[in-house]
């Protein structure tokens, strides 16, 4: 009676049938059906994040790529400059020697229009250290016409830009006066300035925050740069060296599992921790100079190595146990075996692991703060090792820092490094891609 | 054998770079971020202008700035510490137990201390030092009587003031301007108001009362920033009834957001600092490890060029930015040219 109960269709039940679902199927199925629309719901989330960030950051950065230049012909003689070589503030005297220059340029081209000194250095900013340089370097071009190509003040580059008008102009401000909108349309008139892309942001190095036009990422680019070759150098084998003797060769005991409890805990050490470990043992112990690349490279490197042991351990673990015994099996020897098939299987993922270190470190200023990389230092390294020892600034450092002044073009070239630093991340990780192909191998 | 081989070289490697960094070859600065502004327009002139390398200014607030100047002597550490305060007799002792004992005091010039608000909010366009203080000490005069600070409103004490909440966002203690802070505007609204007599016939001694008076209210009305004045500038853009303490030269920068209120009737301006008609102005320093002249190269042009006159004269770039130069500059020339340290002769 029982079976029969059971075996037999129940009345209250519909026929089972593949084409029609019952209801508990059909709940399921929903409930499936939700828990897609819930995934698909996260990862639009995501996209939507990602994509309104990376808005806000090109329609605040790029600006910073371009520049308004003015155009001008200047000629220098050898009088004038042996003249302005004996002064105190040389620049300043470039600077004059420019003002006079621009007025009959300006004469030339029919522009009837009256300007003093404070209006061009309103203008144009800091035009003695250009030039300044550029004879210095050129002693030659001294009593022949050069073209000039000067920055714009920040003021004038965001009136061109149309992010200043002339409604936002403040009675009494010192910086920017309403005669010179007309002095800078007419000169605009006269084709004297126009928008060029901004290599000195590229190339050049910061400056006082009295000339944000000038300022330029290159030279933290070149410190990051050589932070991160350290960090490479010192973490990579270290780091790959001690994952294989813990993986592969260490006995298990407590010893060695005080120590995997340790690295893991390292992983998530704060960063500001390994910047006072970083002061104290490197600038004030060792001696090393302050500011410099290696001393933060080599405070990266504590924070790097932990990230990396544990992902070369896990892609170490995840080479099948089959391959070391075949290795064995035909008598390699331990070594042999870890060396010849282990490592080059585990490669792609120590890669991974190490990219992900890298690009971890790439981003950190906390660390930097304490051993003096985040300031003013607007210098290039003159040879190769002297970019390890003199100071230098990372890109973090710097974009940090020009979010902190109060000039808006100092906010514009901020946004405008975190373009750089998401183009240096990103041609890392495609590295990082491209090796990772070539060595992967498949079992 | 192969081991002891790489030893060997890895501690070669690592002797070379010891001597590498004896050799400092640039100033190196850190301390107030009010005087970072001025240091680094400084600092890029010094390298455009000279052979010597762009000296490295750190930020970092002047007490912080000041420590790492008193670590010691020797490359390692820094070669002047920028403040926006005078140096404490503490500060000074600590230099000397480390054997930092010859400091040149070198004063830069002035800044004014403004408040300002956000431009689009509540006109707070006039204030003095006791409505400051009536705002923001946790213990205030109400009708004769001390009492804990029942002001929720600007409109409560003073009825010119506008009726909106009082929130104000005020420098960090680690910040040179703090002191200023209170000691030109809270000490000083202190005693107008007449809550310092009270304190001292309530029977506090004078040097306690004196403490109590710089005290700051705990409840949420008064904010301290610890970092810098673009901090700051983002708090009052947030909201829209606060008032924030600003420097004069980043107020001006900023005057398409920020409105100034006047103290005591005096507009904040270069001219009116200048002349000590406005009352929140405070002189700006930086401090030269005399030892260090002479080993680092190009740290005594620096400080000389810091404060010659076509630099941090009233037409120079400093001035351009918002520093009040200092009248008696040309002392202070003398005194760099001389080495002359504090307290000493030599």
């Amino acid at each position: 009676m029982t079976d029969a109960s059971l075996n037999s269709p129940d009345a209250s039940r519909p026929a089972k049938s593949l084409t029609h679902e019952d209801a508990r199927t059909k709940k399921r199925n929903a409930s499936e059906r939700r828990f897609r629309m819930y995934g698909v719901a996260a990862i639009g989330t995501g996209l939507f994040f990602l994509l309104a960030l990376l808005t806000a950051i090109l329609s605040a950065g790029l600006p910073a790529f371009k520049q308004a230049v003015v155009e001008v012909p200047f000629t220098l003689t050898q009088e004038e400059y042996d003249e302005a070589e004996k002064a105190l503030l040389k620049t300043g005297v470039y600077t004059e020697y420019f003002i006079t220059s621009l007025s009959s340029t300006m004469d030339a081209e029919g522009v009837e229009i009256e300007f003093d000194k404070k209006a061009v250095e309103r203008l144009l900013g800091k035009v003695g250290g250009e030039l300044r340089t550029y004879y210095r370097e050129n002693e030659d071009d001294l009593g022949a016409p050069i073209a000039f190509e000067l920055a714009a003040a920040s003021r004038v580059d965001r009136y061109l830009k149309g992010t200043f008008t002339r409604d936002d102009l403040q009675a009494g401000n010192r910086f920017f006066m309403p005669e010179d909108f007309d002095l800078i349309d007419a000169m605009r008139e006269a084709g004297l300035v126009k928008q060029v892309f901004n290599w000195n942001f590229i190339t050049g190095v910061d400056t006082g925050v009295d000339n944000p036009g000038g300022a330029g990422i290159g030279a933290s680019v070149l410190g990051s740069f050589f932070m991160m070759l350290v960090v490479l150098v010192l973490s990579l084998p270290i780091g790959v060296a001690a994952s294989i003797y813990l993986e592969e060769f260490a006995p298990k005991n407590r010893f060695t599992d005080f120590i995997e409890v340790n690295i893991a805990n390292l992983a998530a050490v704060p960063s500001i921790v390994f910047g006072i470990l970083g002061l104290a043992v490197f600038i004030q112990f060792a001696h090393l100079p302050q500011s410099a690349p290696l001393v933060g490279g080599l405070v990266l490197t504590l924070m790097t190595l932990p990230t990396i042991i544990i992902s070369t351990r896990a892609s170490l673990k995840a080479v099948p146990p089959s391959i070391r015994d075949a290795a064995l099996g035909v008598g390699a020897s331990k070594m042999q075996a870890v060396f010849h098939h282990v490592l080059p299987l585990a490669a792609p993922g120590i890669l991974t692991g190490t990219i992900i270190g890298l690009a971890q470190a790439l981003g950190e200023t906390a660390p930097l703060l304490l051993i003096g990389m985040v300031g003013f230092v607007a210098r290039y390294p003159e040879t190769f090792v002297e970019g390890f020892f003199e100071p230098n600034s990372a890109v973090p450092a710097q974009i940090y820092n020009w979010a902190a002044r109060s000039d808006a073009v100092f906010t514009e070239k901020a946004w405008g490094g975190i373009i750089v630093l998401l183009l240096f991340l990103i041609t890392m990780n495609t590295i990082a891609v491209i090796l990772r192909r070539r060595f992967e191998r498949r079992w | 054998m192969s081991f002891v081989k790489l030893t060997a070289s890895a501690l070669t490697l690592s002797a070379m770079a010891a001597t590498t960094a004896v050799a400092r070859d640039q100033v190196q600065i850190a301390g107030s971020s009010t005087v970072l502004p001025y240091a680094s327009i400084v600092a890029e002139a010094f390298g455009e202008n000279f052979d010597f390398p762009t000296p490295v200014v750190e930020s970092g607030g002047s007490s912080a700035g000041l420590k790492r100047f008193c670590q010691g002597v020797g490359t390692e550490h820094t070669d002047i510490a920028n403040a926006s305060r005078a140096i404490r007799d503490k500060e000074i002792s600590a230099c000397a137990a480390n054997g930092v004992t010859d400091i040149i005091e070198v004063r830069i010039g002035y800044d004014g201390i403004v408040f300002a608000s956000q431009i689009s909010g509540p006109a707070y366009t006039a204030f003095t030092p006791s409505d400051i203080f009536n705002a923001l000490a946790p213990k205030v005069m109400v009708d004769g009587a001390l009492v804990d600070n029942p002001h929720t409103q600007w409109s409560d004490f003073n009825a010119d003031l506008p009726a909106a909440d009082i929130l104000a966002f005020i420098p960090g203690t680690k910040h040179g301007t703090r002191e200023v802070f209170e000691e030109q505007v809270i000490a000083a609204g202190c005693e107008a108001t007449g809550a310092m007599e009270a304190m001292i016939s309530g029977g506090m001694s004078e040097d306690d009362a004196e403490d109590a008076c710089l005290s700051v209210r705990t409840d949420g009305r008064s904010v301290d920033i610890d970092g810098d004045y673009t901090e700051t500038l983002a708090s009052i853009d947030a909201n829209a009834n606060a008032v924030g303490v600003f420097g004069l030269a980043f107020y001006e920068n900023n005057t398409d957001k920020l409105k100034v209120a006047t103290m005591s009737g005096v507009e904040p301006t270069t001219e009116t600092i200048a002349a000590g008609d406005y009352p929140v102005s405070r002189p700006l320093y930086f401090y030269i490890k005399k030892a260090h002249i002479g080993v680092v190269p190009g740290l005594k042009e620096f400080a000389q060029f810091f404060v010659a006159d076509p630099v941090a004269g009233p037409d120079g770039p400093l001035a351009a930015y918002g520093l009040v130069s200092d009248p008696e500059l040309a002392e202070t020339q003398q005194m760099i040219a001389d080495e002359q340290t504090m307290g000493g002769n030599s």
